[in-house]
């Protein structure tokens, strides 16, 4: 591997260390929710109810890992962030082998 | 932006989903065109990062987060089709394993963020860079370009938020889908774009294009392809 190839895997490892702040701030300036991605409690305090339509395909898919969190919404903060960091060093994994494999299916005849 | 189960009527995320299938057939024939199987390592990096930089949430103090994309940077380091491909990597895995988006959503995700941004990402630097290979213009020109292609897929995610009242309500005449109209989802996307999340878009595209301006410039697909045109 090229040295400039290598110093930038170790720059996205770095990132996957310090993702954790992309909790703690918003944790600490009492931010929310993105804009349009309540879920359904959040959307019943916001609006009184649930449209129906969405109320039935909110939960369509059980996500294994689901807030990049393995404890659970009442999970300690220190939890929640190394919950992070690995979803964070997950995410390099799959997302490159993802990429590696459609890769090689689509460049099969090459060297 | 990751626009959740349930938000969209069906009339709205099936024919996305047609729309970002398409873009995906279109991205891996020109990748196998344009990319070399030794770039095969930065295409799975430029996802990797793609997938890092949005778990950096930025708060509004007592207000809502968002993050950038990188589907930019990712556009002028590596051309328009590989960010199609490697955000759209990116957004199916945080549907699938992270619930970050739904899994109905993933053509109007993939349409705002993997489609959308990189072009208009693209296009805004090539015309704003004029011919300057380098300099306070290139500059300029890369934090334009992480701005306007961030706020451009924000819009587009409004967009589709704001039509669904008009499109689906029940028979209370409450709407069924993603419940606020145009004239609340439009301004509330774009204000706290403008104001922030796009502007840490254009600042991250500004130091990863420096980045490789000095270091590996050759690389570079949005400069390759003008010194090809010079030849």
């Amino acid at each position: 591997m090229k040295r400039f190839e290598k110093k930038l895997w170790l720059g996205l490892f770095i990132m996957a260390l310090l993702s954790p702040l992309g909790i703690i701030l918003p944790d600490k300036f009492g931010a929310e929710d993105a804009w349009g991605e309540w879920d359904i409690d959040t959307l019943e305090k916001l609006l009184g109810y649930v449209p129906e339509g969405l109320k039935k395909t909110a939960d369509i898919w059980a996500a294994p890992i689901p807030d990049y969190n393995f404890g659970g919404e009442g999970a300690l903060l220190s939890v929640k962030i190394f919950s992070y960091i690995v979803s964070g060093l997950i995410g390099i994994i799959l997302a490159s082998l993802v990429i590696v494999v459609i890769s090689k299916l689509l460049f099969k005849n090459e060297k | 932006m990751h626009i959740p189960d349930g938000y969209l009527s069906p009339q709205t995320y099936i024919p996305l989903y047609g729309v970002s299938i398409a873009f995906w057939g279109i991205a891996l024939k020109n990748i196998k065109k344009e990319v070399s199987a030794k770039q095969i390592p930065y295409l799975a990096m430029a996802a990797a990062f793609s997938f890092l930089v949005q778990m950096f949430n930025v708060p509004i103090p007592g207000g809502t987060t968002g993050h950038a994309v990188g589907a930019g940077i990712i556009a002028l380091l590596l051309g328009p089709w590989t960010a199609v491909v490697a955000v759209s990597v990116v957004l199916i895995i945080q549907a699938f394993v992270f619930g970050d988006g739904g899994i109905t959503a993933i053509g109007a995700n993939c349409f705002n963020m993997a489609i959308v941004m990189p072009f208009v990402a693209f296009w805004t630097f090539n015309i704003m860079k004029g011919s300057s290979q380098g300099g306070p213009r290139f500059i300029t020109a890369a934090f334009l370009s992480g701005y306007i292609g961030l706020t451009a897929a924000a819009l587009s995610a409004a967009l589709m938020f704001g039509i669904q009242p008009l499109i689906a309500s029940g028979p209370d005449g409450r709407p069924l889908y993603a419940p606020y109209p145009l004239s609340i989802a439009i301004p509330a996307m774009a204000i706290e774009h403008l104001l922030l999340f796009s502007i840490i878009e254009g600042v991250v595209t500004v130091m990863l294009m420096r980045y490789f301006l000095k270091h590996e410039p050759t690389l570079i697909y949005s400069m390759r392809k003008v010194s090809c045109e010079k030849v």
